[in-house]
């Protein structure tokens, strides 16, 4: 049993929590991700690590509610237990050693990407972060991402805040101006195909986070697996973190659609017992 | 005098049209009058080849001999001695290339049901016996154990009797391994393992779930907690793929994937989170008991068709002979000699059909069978809306990467010595972690040598 020792909303839709870990606190690293499952009925999902102290032997993750498990995770309060955290699982990011480094987030991603930032400004290196949102009112963690950045640009679709227009467009012009040798881009996975896209011909090393449907992610059910250079990969033990310019998106959006019908009756179930 | 009716006593099992329908256990078990019957065709050969046949050494012949007597938890006592999961055995081993294939009433008509006996005692204690408390006297040393399956229960129930203070790690959020992850319902209710592992509780054996070694421990970290020795049990999980095109479509699953979704998730009752698809057509390639064990539970999910496919022929299979004499009476339909060389997909990359190509056998290979090859040109379609791939698994690799002098063959198998030793000094492997995907009943056997080597090496310091 993990205790959950903190909850924020960050929005109306995203929550931030906190929960006593130790053994996994002592050993994530950024990049890393978790198994959750809320109870004995419960479907095991994979979040990311947002955060994590190893001194308090606690973990953070930062969740978006949009399917069955989510919405009921988000419910869940301060001393509420949830049954098995596994992890910390996958390969923590490999930074490397860039000097100038621009770290997008896109949406509930800018919690993710929000300590890869921290972690880089952390190691002396100059970072500027992209955060798009589609509008002002969803827009989480500002502060924090300025706090670890040289330069913070907020983008929202429809122009409530920041710039109007999408991350792309913002990295077009910073990559124009050169001097970048790392892009990370954590977000929708349409969002990171055209970050990729984008970095490309500028030929500045891109890392993407894959966020593929998994069981165990151990590497035991094979169903996260994604073609990487023409070569299949388990995102869970491979991955999360890719080279974003081998990466083929296109298929991982289709295989992440898997189980939408079956996860759309879930949700209207649970939404009519309710109430 | 033994009584020498030629075949085995019958055991009693669902209608094959009925359980292709439900989750329940397929074979019933023995009543124990049948049980006396059967117990009774024993001839207590003087050289026990039955015995010779059993990787973990149960005295067959001794406790057959009180299954006629009509003293049953004699005879789980005997079982007990030496295999520590008799109701897990006696359902789920190959007893025809093991004791059964020993046992000399099989040279003139059908050997003995060692396995239905050993089940009937093992079930019969379950439901009517009492554990006899068992005395330990802990000696103070404590042992690690990675991965709760069979080779990892085995050795800690081992090393528990001896005293010896241990803790098993397991990946999972239920202890059992493949037992609770792979082998469905039917033929090894849940319940029956959550028993075993319970009794290993009993023992003080301390479980510990969600713990993934490589990741939240590695092995020096858990030697630096104080254990003295550590076995390795952590199985052939990697699901393998063919390779071919398509693999990667809508409605193409590993076995693994797909059974683990049915066993350990429970996605087919109701209430339980954990989706699944339901299909009406499903193709499930390979031949081995996985393969039947996909097959049966996409019967059993309510799909019309359902085809093994399979490269080689059924000689070949190396799926135990009940399973596949279970499959076809629950109307799996067999395609023998014949190798998937696509998936076919619509416009929504959702899988339409697989292409096969017919085989032929030609001269022996490596593994002694036969080699499959190819027939030019004689490519063929099944309309399948889903395919399980269930082509064999290999080691996790979790392990070794993060273990530092821990030496393993190029298929990525755990190398040990003649004591089980791995190439660090003080941890120990078996079982599929060691031998690549084999029997349940071979990784306890392991399982059980490692605890003996542990014993002796600890016993001297």
């Amino acid at each position: 049993m993990f205790k959950i020792v903190d909850k924020k909303a960050l929005n109306s839709a995203v929550t931030s929590l906190t929960i006593d870990a130790p053994f996994i606190a002592k050993k994530a690293k950024a990049g890393q991700f978790v198994i959750v499952r809320i109870d004995e009925k419960g479907e095991r999902i994979p979040l990311t690590v947002s955060d994590f102290d190893k001194d308090a032997g606690t973990l953070t993750i930062v969740v978006q509610a949009v399917g069955f498990t989510t919405k009921k995770l988000v419910k869940l309060n301060v001393g509420d237990c949830i049954l098995d955290v596994v992890g910390p699982l996958g390969m923590p990011t490999e930074f490397g050693t860039p000097k100038k480094a621009i770290i997008i987030g896109g949406g509930v991603g800018c919690a993710i990407a929000y300590p890869q930032a921290k972690t880089l400004h952390n190691m002396g290196v100059d970072v500027t972060v992209i955060a798009g949102f589609r509008s002002k009112d969803i827009v989480i963690l500002e502060e924090e991402m300025k706090a670890v950045s040289n330069n913070l640009y907020i983008t929202t679709d429809d122009g409530s805040y920041g710039e109007k227009g999408l991350v792309t467009d913002v990295l077009k012009r910073l990559l124009d101006n050169g001097g970048y040798d790392l892009v990370i881009a954590i977000g929708p996975v349409i969002m990171m195909k055209f970050v990729a896209l984008t970095t490309k011909p500028y030929s500045v090393k891109t890392i993407v986070s894959l966020n593929p449907i998994m069981i165990d992610g151990t590497g035991m059910c094979g169903g996260c697996r994604v073609k990487v250079g023409g070569e299949t990969k388990f995102a869970c033990v491979d991955g999360p973190d890719f080279d974003g310019h081998l990466v083929d998106f296109d298929e991982l959006m289709r295989r992440n659609s898997l189980f939408r019908e079956e996860e759309a009756h879930a949700c209207r179930l649970e939404e009519k017992n309710n109430g | 005098m033994a009584d020498m009716t030629p075949i085995k006593t019958k055991m009693p099992e669902q209608e094959p049209t009925v359980r292709n329908k439900n989750f329940y256990e397929v074979s019933l078990g023995y009543t124990a009058e049948m049980a006396v019957k059967e117990a009774n065709r024993c001839l207590n050969c003087k050289h026990r080849p039955c015995v010779s046949g059993c990787p973990v050494n149960v005295q067959i012949p001794d406790f057959i001999a009180l299954v006629a007597k009509g003293d049953f938890e004699g005879a789980y006592e005997v079982i007990k001695a030496t295999n520590s999961l008799p109701a897990v055995c006696g359902r789920v081993c190959p007893q025809e290339l093991q004791c059964e294939g020993k046992c000399v009433r099989g040279i003139k008509g059908e050997s003995v049901g060692i396995g239905r006996l050993e089940r009937f005692v093992a079930d019969y204690h379950r439901e009517h016996g009492k554990d006899k408390s068992v005395n330990i006297k802990p000696n103070g040393k404590k042992v690690a154990v990675i991965g709760a399956g069979p080779a990892g229960l085995t050795c800690a129930g081992d090393l528990a009797r001896l005293g010896y203070s241990v803790t098993v790690f397991e990946a999972f959020h239920t202890a059992g391994g493949v037992l609770v992850y792979g082998i469905p319902e039917f033929r090894l209710p849940k319940s029956v393992v959550a028993a075993e592992v319970e009794t290993l509780k009993t023992l003080g054996v301390n479980i510990m779930t969600d713990m993934v070694i490589g990741k939240v421990l590695t092995i020096d970290e858990i030697k630096e907690m104080g254990f003295e020795a550590i076995f390795i049990g952590s199985g052939a999980g990697l699901p393998m793929f063919m390779g071919i095109e398509g693999e990667d479509a809508l409605g193409v699953y590993s076995a693994n994937e797909f059974l683990t979704r049915i066993n350990l998730m429970k996605a087919y009752v109701d209430g339980y989170d954990t989706p699944i698809k339901k299909v009406k057509s499903v193709a499930v390639v390979g031949g081995g008991n996985v393969a039947m064990d996909a097959a049966r539970c996409a019967k059993r999910l309510g799909a019309e068709n359902v085809y093994v496919v399979y490269r080689r022929g059924e000689e070949e299979m190396p799926a135990r002979r009940e399973e596949v004499h279970h499959a076809k009476e629950e109307e799996i339909e067999f395609k023998f000699l014949c190798n998937p060389t696509r998936v076919l997909t619509d416009e929504n990359y959702r899988v339409t059909g697989i292409e096969c190509i017919k085989m032929q056998l030609g001269e022996p290979d490596a593994s002694g069978r036969r080699r499959p090859e190819k027939i030019e040109g004689s490519e063929f379609v099944i309309d399948v809306d889903a395919v399980i791939m269930s082509l064999g698994t290999s080691p996790n690799p979790l392990i070794r990467n993060t273990a530092k002098g821990l030496d393993v063959t190029p298929r990525g198998c755990i190398i040990v010595d003649e004591d089980m030793m791995t190439t660090i000094d003080g941890v120990y492997a078996g079982g599929d972690a060691v031998s690549g995907a084999a029997t349940v009943i071979s990784a306890m056997g392991a399982g059980k040598r490692a605890a003996a080597a542990i014993d002796k090496r600890l016993q001297k310091e």
